[in-house]
């Protein structure tokens, strides 16, 4: 009873190669920066596209494996997608949308229209049922669209960028909704997004891609604690180099030599926290022993702290207190010493 | 409906558009002012106009009805399967809008006519004759007017988001399904648009009805063939007969445009 899956496809300039595998009641969180192949993947899994290669099974049946020239159609896998905008059928009320399903499955017009009723009782939209659905707020929308894909009972619902139609107000109230609704369906769930916030909210574990790649995954915590893609460095905001430990030297794939502590050697990535790089005009002497020779690229205010980019040989975000700046009399294009302490500079094995 | 703005218009834009109006209408006027007043309800009751009368809209609500039969699936044919020769396909399909409608009743003759290419075997086999039978006439005027549903329908087929389709088909519908409770609601205002073209274009049909169907009074002789008929022996019942077609087209045009095309405009303004 699970979802296995080996996807592999060529979209232009991008190849896609992903594996995913999804327990029963697990809710997996597809996250990746746009153009990752997460649209795709979700494509492949609904049978919107084939396979080049690999294959797809959902509890045990194959729906999609190209050698054997096995290939499901959408209609026939047992599979719910809520869409990105919801796309709700302008010409249909919304109890008729919520009806679609089993109408399409061959229900008669009133077991449909009564099953639909029932579930838009549950969302509590009842009262549109009549309506079109242009007159519903993104929120409501949602709620139908989900009620609409859960309505044929399918086994693996999935979910694309549900809240990215939404605007920044209605976004929690619609994300708590829709983790209250997400957790009464016991089946198997995907979610596709580009915002951590949702993975970390609705989902039990994350697989982030990049590149048509799963670069990691766990649950939100390991992949936050040891970042292993410039994409999931970027969105907490710590400094990530893959490079090689020999002794107790890191070399980053861009050159520069760092010492680290406690280091085992071998290919491995150095994250160094925003708040660990420290700025002088002079080069520092005692005990911090890394100390790269930058040039000031922009400063980013956030309140009473600062983030400066610094060019060098060691490409750093630093964060300091705007007084730190102000000492410093640091501006754009200004040469300044950039120093970390070993011990703070987190190794871990690629 | 949105209000009508309140801007100047622009005055090179008024008198343009003002000619283009005056050369619509004049021909009308010219129709109305010289039209036999006196004895025009003799002519309308007169035994021939009902019959050419009645004989035009049948065979163009035939003609309208086998282009949305047939023209609807070439539309999705030619807007969504990406074939070699599609092209070729196309320009063929529409090409009896472009040629004069004597080519193609003649073209029409030599494929369906008693000896033609496949005239010859329907005539054999099915003891079935198009030409100069009312069956011909609807044969002639989907022939020229198909094209105007089919170039309709596959823009709009074009201008669907196929996400719709996509999200119809993971909720269990098959393509036929999806194709009926999806695709042609989503189509409707350029489906309606496209038959009152064609319907239109049925309706003033002249020279492939009577090359390929001939001018046979209550068979083959539509509206068009009576005003022609009429205009060599008698100008009088001509523009009567003119000035019953144009308000018989005239009255279903107006009627169309607002009640449903402008509807389907409304409603797409609204999803946007």
């Amino acid at each position: 009873m699970t979802l296995e899956a080996t996807i592999g496809t060529t979209i232009g300039s991008l190849d896609l190669d992903v594996r995913l595998e999804i327990q029963p009641g697990e809710l997996v969180a597809l996250l990746g920066p746009n153009g990752a192949g997460k649209s795709t993947v979700l494509r492949t899994l609904a049978g919107l596209q084939r396979l080049e290669r690999g294959s797809i099974a959902i509890d045990g049946v194959v729906v999609d494996d190209p050698d054997s020239g096995v290939f499901a159609e959408p209609e026939a896998r047992p599979v719910g997608v809520v869409f990105q905008d919801y796309l709700l059928f302008p010409q249909l009320t919304v109890l008729e949308n919520v009806a679609y399903g089993l109408r399409a499955r061959g229900a008669d017009r009133r077991t449909a229209r009564a099953s639909a009723a029932d579930l838009l009782e549950r969302v509590g939209l009842a009262a549109y049922g009549g309506q079109r659905p242009t007159v519903l707020s993104g929120g409501q929308a949602q709620r139908v669209a989900l009620a609409r894909a859960l309505a044929t009972g399918p086994r693996l619902l999935l979910l694309d960028e549900p809240l990215a139609a939404l605007d920044a107000g209605t976004r929690t109230q619609v994300r708590r909704d829709l983790r209250r609704s997400l957790e009464a369906f016991t089946g198997m769930r995907l979610l596709v997004t580009h915002d951590p916030v949702d993975a970390y909210a609705l989902a039990d574990r994350v697989v982030v891609i990049e590149a048509g790649r799963v670069v990691q995954s766990g649950t939100l915590a390991d992949v936050t604690a040891r970042p292993r893609s410039r994409y999931v460095a970027q969105l907490i905001g710590v400094n990530l180099f893959s490079g090689v430990v020999d002794g107790d030297i890191f070399t980053s794939a861009g050159g520069a030599s760092i010492v680290v502590a406690d280091a085992s050697p071998g290919e491995a990535f150095a994250a160094i926290r925003p708040q660990a790089v420290s700025l002088h005009r002079e080069r520092p002497h005692g005990s911090p022993r890394n100390a790269w020779a930058s040039t000031v690229d922009d400063i980013d205010s956030l309140g009473d702290r600062a983030r400066v980019g610094l060019d060098g040989p060691l490409p750093l975000i630093a964060e300091v207190t705007v007084a730190a700046i102000a000492d410093l009399e640091l501006r754009p294009g200004d040469a300044v010493w950039a120093v970390v302490k070993a011990t703070e500079i987190e190794t871990y094995p690629a | 409906m949105t209000g009508t703005t309140r801007v100047r218009l622009p005055i090179p834009i008024l008198v343009l558009a003002g000619t283009a109006i005056v050369f619509f209408a004049l021909p009308l006027v010219g129709l109305l002012w010289r039209a036999p007043w006196s004895h025009a309800w003799s002519f309308l009751t007169a035994d021939g106009a009902l019959t050419a009368l009645r004989l035009s809209l049948i065979c163009s609500l035939w003609a309208t009805g086998l282009s949305l039969v047939f023209g609807v699936p070439l539309a999705w044919l030619l807007a969504k399967v990406d074939f070699p020769g599609r092209g070729v396909v196309r320009a063929l399909c529409t090409l009896s809008m472009v040629l004069p409608p004597v080519v193609g009743g003649v073209a029409l003759f030599f494929a369906l006519g008693r000896r033609g290419l496949v005239g010859q075997y329907l005539d054999r086999w099915f003891d079935l004759r198009l030409p100069f039978t009312t069956a011909g006439v609807v044969v002639a005027q989907t022939f020229v007017a198909m094209p105007f549903l089919v170039i309709t329908v596959e823009a709009a087929l074009r201008q669907i988001d196929p996400r719709f389709e996509d999200a119809s088909r993971t909720l269990g519908a098959s393509r036929w399904y999806t194709f009926r409770r999806v695709t042609l609601p989503s189509i409707r205002p350029a489906l309606i648009a496209g038959a009152v073209l064609a319907w239109a274009r049925a309706l003033g049909e002249f020279g492939a009805t009577i090359t390929f169907a001939g001018n046979f009074p209550g068979r083959t002789q539509t509206m068009p063939l009576a005003v022609y008929l009429a205009l060599e022996t008698d100008p009088d019942e001509a523009i009567v007969l003119a000035l019953l077609l144009i308000a018989v087209s005239f009255a279903v045009l107006v009627a169309m445009r607002d009640r449903w095309l402008g509807a389907g405009v409304r409603n797409r303004a609204r999803s946007v």
